[in-house]
């Protein structure tokens, strides 16, 4: 690996590497997100329905 | 194919197959990179050809990307497909970014080989279009709050925006060019020795495997996200169902 050029190869293979894992963590990142999220809304839902059934009553 | 429009259905088999697509991907990149490092230098580039292994599969997958997308916006628009729409606004961040490995890998090796970062050839403009389609694409989704407005407009920009393929394709034939023309797919077989176009096939594929397990996550996490919006609505019709009873009691 004594080319002249090999900066220019480890370069391309730093920013591959580098927008890769961007695009991996932003997914995951973003599914773990809206996971919570979603557990989140349908405890707020299930609380109100609860709410609705106690005035019912 | 339809069964696949039920989000549950979606879901399920995006948990149980993303897994095993991940595996499968990280051990083809292991594969992939080990080979492309073992290659030999090519004889005129030397070790610059290595750049070809990220260069060349980034490429396949930016075109092959939009051609994704732009069967989802038929999907939308002609057989109103229920994920198309998730499958299309999924897609494009993943196209923007190989597209960007595409031109960033090939401005580098424009460089030594070249002697320049970019020139204004009709190869690289072409693709440049393409990373600006992505970006639009992007940008309209978020501009539009009504999701099936947005779809719909996303779709036909897409569809528009498919002329600029076979231009990409075929610029290098139609245009004198400096970018070289194709050497994998051509009439007459590659025109690259097997010590350097094994590596290429096996990062290609690791390529395609990286985008078939994000676009699946990715799909999945638009399924969410509708998910959460439905739930939200319904949480706050409850409670509007429960607000007058409850200022009654106040009273």
């Amino acid at each position: 690996m004594s080319d002249p050029h090999i900066g220019f190869v480890i370069a391309a293979y730093s920013i591959a590497a580098a927008v890769i894992a961007g695009m991996v963590g932003s997914v995951t990142i973003d599914y773990r997100r809206l996971s919570a999220h979603l557990d989140e809304a349908t405890r707020a839902l299930e609380a109100a329905r609860r709410g609705t059934k106690d005035q019912e009553r | 194919m339809w069964n696949l429009a039920n989000p549950t259905v979606f879901v399920e088999l995006t948990r149980r197959t993303s897994p095993w697509l991940a595996a499968a991907t990280a051990a083809l990149f292991a594969v992939g990179l080990y080979l492309s490092f073992a290659a030999p230098p090519d004889y005129q580039q030397g070790e610059t050809a290595k750049i070809m292994y990220l260069h060349v599969p980034a490429a396949w997958l930016s075109t092959f990307i939009y051609g994704v997308m732009a069967v989802a916006a038929l999907g939308t628009l002609v057989w109103r497909h229920p994920l198309a729409d998730a499958a299309q606004k999924a897609a494009a961040p993943l196209g923007a970014g190989f597209t960007f490995i595409c031109l960033a890998t090939g401005s580098l090796w424009g460089k030594p080989m070249w002697g320049t970062y970019w020139v204004w050839d009709a190869r690289l403009t072409s693709v440049l279009v393409l990373f600006l389609l992505y970006l639009g694409l992007i940008a309209l989704w978020r501009a539009i709050d009504d999701p099936g407005r947005a779809a719909r407009a996303a779709s036909i920009l897409t569809l528009v925006g498919c002329v600029n393929l076979p231009i990409i394709k075929f610029s290098v034939d139609w245009w004198n060019t400096l970018h070289q023309p194709a050497s994998v797919f051509r009439l007459g077989g590659p025109a690259i020795a097997p010590s350097l176009l094994w590596p290429l096939i096996v990062m290609s594929l690791a390529f395609t495997f990286l985008f078939l397990t994000l676009h699946l996550m990715a799909i999945r996490n638009e399924i969410l996200r509708r998910r959460i919006a439905r739930v939200t609505m319904l949480a706050v019709a409850e409670g509007d169902r429960l607000a007058p009873a409850l200022s009654a009691e106040g009273a």
